[in-house]
């Protein structure tokens, strides 16, 4: 018997606009406890807020990137409930009007999650533990979010982290939101069903506050399994919010306050009814770069594997690199260029994300012709790239003229005499069939050539001497 | 910043003692008083007077003696620059922020809580060169049609002490009616200016919502809330509206307009101007009203005004509409009271933070306050909304395309204010809604974000003033006002309570 899962995500990202959803506080990420604060943003008594219109910018140029409908008319709702992180006791939402609907993220397998919708909204603050006492921290209070709703499309854990993965990839290309999820800048909450294949649709749970992909893939997989026991054993399952438990990997049902809670939304009165018109969405249009699925796609025409370009376009300053030195450069060199020396020197994540690196791309790229023409050899390459990664220095400080006047046949097969006539064993152990000893004789002539030679061209001539 | 207006030229009548922004600002320029000898006066008739009424419940002494030496200044650099408002001595509903100061709403809930931040249409009135003597009293967080819910106690008519001054601006009412502020700012949710003003004998003027910024007016229903001027004169409602209107990028509700300033507009012309007549709004009243209001539109067909009945279809929906909208809107705006960050804290054990909170809230509102929270709750709750909420808002639109038709057929609707001159205080919650009931004739301009104005028009047996409200359409501020203005110079009604304010012969 197979036991089907099915799944939405609610995704919330932190936009990465300078200053709050609505007032002009910073958005700064780890100041100072209660800072980055003002009258409007600590609800106190008589303020209004003021809409931040950058953060319409943002979610339509999150709506683009996402396949979405942007809606001409937008209003906010209040979403009201009572928490310390919360000063206004309603967190202004978008229920009724989204910014957002209808778009989609597409897999890999070609398969589509559909997108119900996009909305903004502000975050809440944040209570600090601490010592038996709680503190309240409303530095993130009116930080602007986007929630992207999923339809229930998702059938697998794998399919989850890959729509996770892809919307990360995608928002940090229009640079929406750096998605850190170590930092809660995005934060998901899990809809997730098990039903068997005919069957009507299960019991859904909500598994809150996600913060990382390894904890998601966890708790969808102890959930699907508590599930699928359930309904073997008959045993009731009711609908419900949980948490996933860090320790040991389980979920458990939160106080059911949250599911009992009646929001009693209705359209905030001190927020105006916002017409969007398409010019706005057009010039916004304009300046959306290429996104990864297309950039993947002239990588690929490149006769890059898919592999690599994988893995060069999941950083945006890396794929923006790359992109600018292919222009120029030899296209597969260069990526081996990146995912080799490159990447060694750029050794945590967001490393890779800020990549910032000494060597310019018109360097790479000239470097990556050299050896393309066989002016050098990809070992000298290598060595070359190490020094300019470290020392930021020009490729014309490591590679003379004389490196690159390359060595005539006549010289080489001089050397690959040389290199036989000087290593009788290895010539011996050869012929008695150790394929490796070939290795030691290559190895020969590129010592003596001081690594100019080419070592394919070396290993037809000693192949053809020895015969 | 100082926001300059042009002196004008009284044309008051003589023979009468006067407290009005015009007059005032006239001896002012001339150099017949200072600012700082002005607020002197104020400030010992407020003592003397302020123990029987209760219109001000914190006096700002200092701040009005440094304001009025600052006004003083300004006025020698100045000369015949100087704004009309410059060194006028006036007060403000205690539910306006002003940055340090009090602003206590009269509610337990905040009693000790300063403002950070100054509100807008105040910032303006000081930016013209005002002088505040204090904040007034109210209704907690102005509920109430009577002064006398909030912690400091009632506020008693000028003309009677036995009887209300109205609600909820009471305070700034019967401090403009004795004469010990020159004008006030209260607000107006559902009549809460008009009402009082018409009780105390004064003019209370309710702009088109969205032209008066309510940044720092301390919401009670955010989308019928307005911050309304009360004063002595029409004009010197148009000149307090004139310096305090206008586009406000801390309130995204404000209009995005050309204010042209009102006060150049009003000549008192009332030719071809179309008066509407509402007859549903004359029912219930007094005989002393009903006479009143006649005799005043008798004087408006002699100035050449043309008096038309009008029909408003669904007006009995008004109140029910305010009180689900009203409520609904009260629950949300009044969450944020928890005790945690400001105002008032249990002081009994809790459990934990939740009943820290309720705990808190039991203790901190009173029990109209209370009632609209669990009013407003119950509207929005997911099995109520569409019976209540909903319905409510597709009344509320109805109401707007009923007097956008009525204002086809007139320029301007006629009635009374109140239904009653100033009741005596016989809170009896068994009958809270006639309570509610009064506010007929005042609540449909806050339901439709209309102007209108009221202004005192006679006096009843027993010498209390009676109130006519003049209403318009959206924006049409400038012609209500003219029309009041109308009435006002042309009436030889004289009103004074007798209790010894600050005035001056003409």
């Amino acid at each position: 018997m197979t036991y089907n899962l099915v799944c939405g995500l609610e995704t919330h990202v932190e936009l990465s606009t300078k200053t709050k959803i609505f007032c002009s506080c910073p958005t700064a990420f780890g100041s100072e406890p209660n800072t980055n604060i003002c009258p409007k943003c600590l609800g106190e008594p008589g303020t209004l807020p003021l809409v931040n219109m950058a953060t319409f910018v943002y979610a339509i140029k999150a709506g683009l990137a996402l396949n979405c409908q942007i809606n001409k008319e937008v209003s906010f709702d209040r979403k009201n409930y009572t928490y310390p992180d919360l000063p206004k006791a309603y967190q202004t939402t978008q229920f009724v009007q989204p910014i957002c609907t209808n778009g989609y993220i597409k897999l890999d397998s070609g398969k589509k999650i559909r997108i119900n919708r996009i909305h903004l909204e502000e975050d809440a603050g944040k209570l600090v533990h601490s010592g038996g006492n709680t503190y309240i921290d409303c530095n993130r209070g009116a930080v602007p979010l986007i929630e992207i709703v999923t339809e229930p499309d998702i059938s697998s854990i794998e399919e989850a982290r890959e729509y996770l993965e892809k919307l990360q990839l995608n928002l940090r290309h229009v640079q929406v939101s750096d998605c850190k999820m170590e930092e809660g800048s995005l934060r998901c909450d899990v809809n997730l069903s098990v039903n068997r294949p005919g069957e009507p649709l299960g019991v859904r749970s909500e598994i809150k506050n996600m913060n990382s992909l390894s904890f998601m893939e966890k708790a969808m997989a102890y959930e699907y399994e508590r599930h699928v026991s359930a309904i073997k054993n008959n045993e009731p399952l009711i609908q419900e919010t949980r948490r996933f438990n860090e320790s040991d990997g389980s979920t458990s049902a939160m106080r059911d306050k949250v599911d009992a809670n009646d929001y009693r939304y209705f359209h905030d009165p001190d927020s105006p009814y916002i017409i969007i018109d398409d010019n706005f969405i057009d010039d916004i249009a304009k300046t959306m770069p290429m996104l990864p699925e297309k950039i993947k796609e002239t990588y690929l025409e490149m006769g890059i594997s898919e592999q690599d370009a994988n893995l060069i376009i999941k950083y945006k300053k890396v794929a923006d690199y790359f992109s600018l030195a292919i222009k120029t450069g030899d296209p597969k060199i260069l990526s081996t260029y990146m995912l080799g020396e490159i990447f060694r020197s750029l050794e945590t994540e967001s490393q890779k994300e800020s990549f910032d690196i000494l060597v310019p791309y018109t360097e790479l790229a000239e470097l990556s012709n050299l050896q393309k023409e066989g002016k050098i050899n990809a070992q000298m390459a290598k060595k070359t790239l190490a020094e300019m990664l470290k020392s930021g220095k020009s490729w014309k400080e490591y590679i003379s003229k004389s490196d690159m006047e390359g060595i005539d046949e006549s010289t080489l097969i001089s050397m690959c005499k040389n290199a036989i006539n000087e290593n009788p064993t290895a010539v011996n152990d050869f012929k008695g069939g150790k394929e490796k000893a070939l290795k030691a004789l290559i190895g020969a002539v590129m010592r003596q050539s001081r690594g100019k030679a080419n070592a394919v061209q070396a290993e037809q001539i000693i192949l053809d001497l020895i015969k | 910043m100082l926001i300059v207006q042009k002196m004008v030229i009284l044309s008051l009548k003589g023979g009468v003692k006067v407290s009005n922004i015009l007059h005032l600002s006239n001896l002012l320029a001339h150099k017949k008083i200072s600012s700082v000898e002005l607020t002197k006066q104020y400030l010992s008739a407020i003592r003397k007077i302020n123990p029987s009424i209760n219109a001000y419940i914190n006096i700002t002494e200092e701040t009005a003696i440094a304001q009025a030496k600052k006004a003083d200044d300004l006025r020698d650099t100045l000369g015949g620059n100087a704004p009309v408002l410059l060194g006028i001595p006036m007060a403000l509903k205690d539910n306006l922020a002003v940055r340090g100061l009090n602003t206590t709403c009269c509610s337990k809930a905040l009693e000790n809580f300063k403002s950070t931040y100054t509100a807008t249409a105040v910032q303006k009135l000081f930016d013209s060169g005002a002088v505040l003597l204090g904040k007034t009293n109210m209704d907690e967080f102005a509920m109430g049609s009577y002064t006398n819910t909030g912690i400091y106690g009632a506020t008693f008519n000028p003309y009677d002490t036995t009887k209300s001054s109205g609600g909820s601006s009471g305070g700034s009412a019967a401090a403009v009616a004795s004469k010990i502020a020159a004008y006030t700012l209260g607000t107006d949710t559902a009549g809460s200016a008009r009402q009082p003003a018409s009780f105390c004998g004064v003019v209370g003027y309710k702009p088109t919502y969205g032209t008066v910024s309510r940044y720092g007016a301390i919401a009670l229903a955010s989308s019928f809330d307005q911050i309304s001027p009360i004063a002595n004169s029409v004009k010197d409602c148009a000149i307090i509206y004139d310096t305090i209107k206008g586009f406000d990028i801390n309130d995204m509700t404000t209009i995005k307009q050309i204010y042209a300033p009102c006060l150049d507009k009003i000549d008192g012309n009332v030719k071809n101007v179309k008066i509407g007549i509402v007859n549903e709004l004359f029912e219930n009243c007094s005989k002393d009203i009903t006479d009143s209001l006649h005799q005043a539109i008798e004087m408006y067909r002699k100035l050449g005004a043309e008096i038309v009945d009008v029909k408003v279809p669904h007006i009995e929906f008004a109140l029910p509409v305010y009180y689900i909208l009203g409520c609904a809107e009260i629950s949300s705006n009044f969450g944020r009271y928890d005790g945690i960050r400001y105002g008032y804290k249990t002081t009994k054990p809790y459990k934990d933070v939740d009943d820290f909170i309720a705990k808190t809230r039991s203790e901190s509102f009173g029990d109209d306050v209370k009632r609209r929270i669990m009013l407003g709750i119950y509207f929005l709750s997911q099995n109520n909304f569409n019976e209540y909420f909903l319905k409510a808002i597709q009344l509320r639109n109805e109401l707007v395309s009923d007097f956008d038709e009525a204002f086809k057929q007139c320029d301007l609707i006629l009635s009374p204010t109140t239904p009653t001159t100033a009741t005596s205080f016989d809170y009896n919650p068994e009958n809270v809604v006639d309570k509610y009931k009064a506010d007929i004739c005042v609540v449909m301009t806050n339901v439709c974000g209309l102007p209108a104005v009221s202004i005192p028009c006679g006096k009843d047996k027993l010498g209390l003033p009676i109130g006519m409200q003049l209403m318009g359409a959206k924006n049409s501020d400038c012609k209500v006002l003219n029309a009041a203005f109308a009435f006002e110079t042309n009436s030889d009604l004289k009103l004074d309570p007798g209790l010894g304010g600050v005035t001056y012969d003409i």
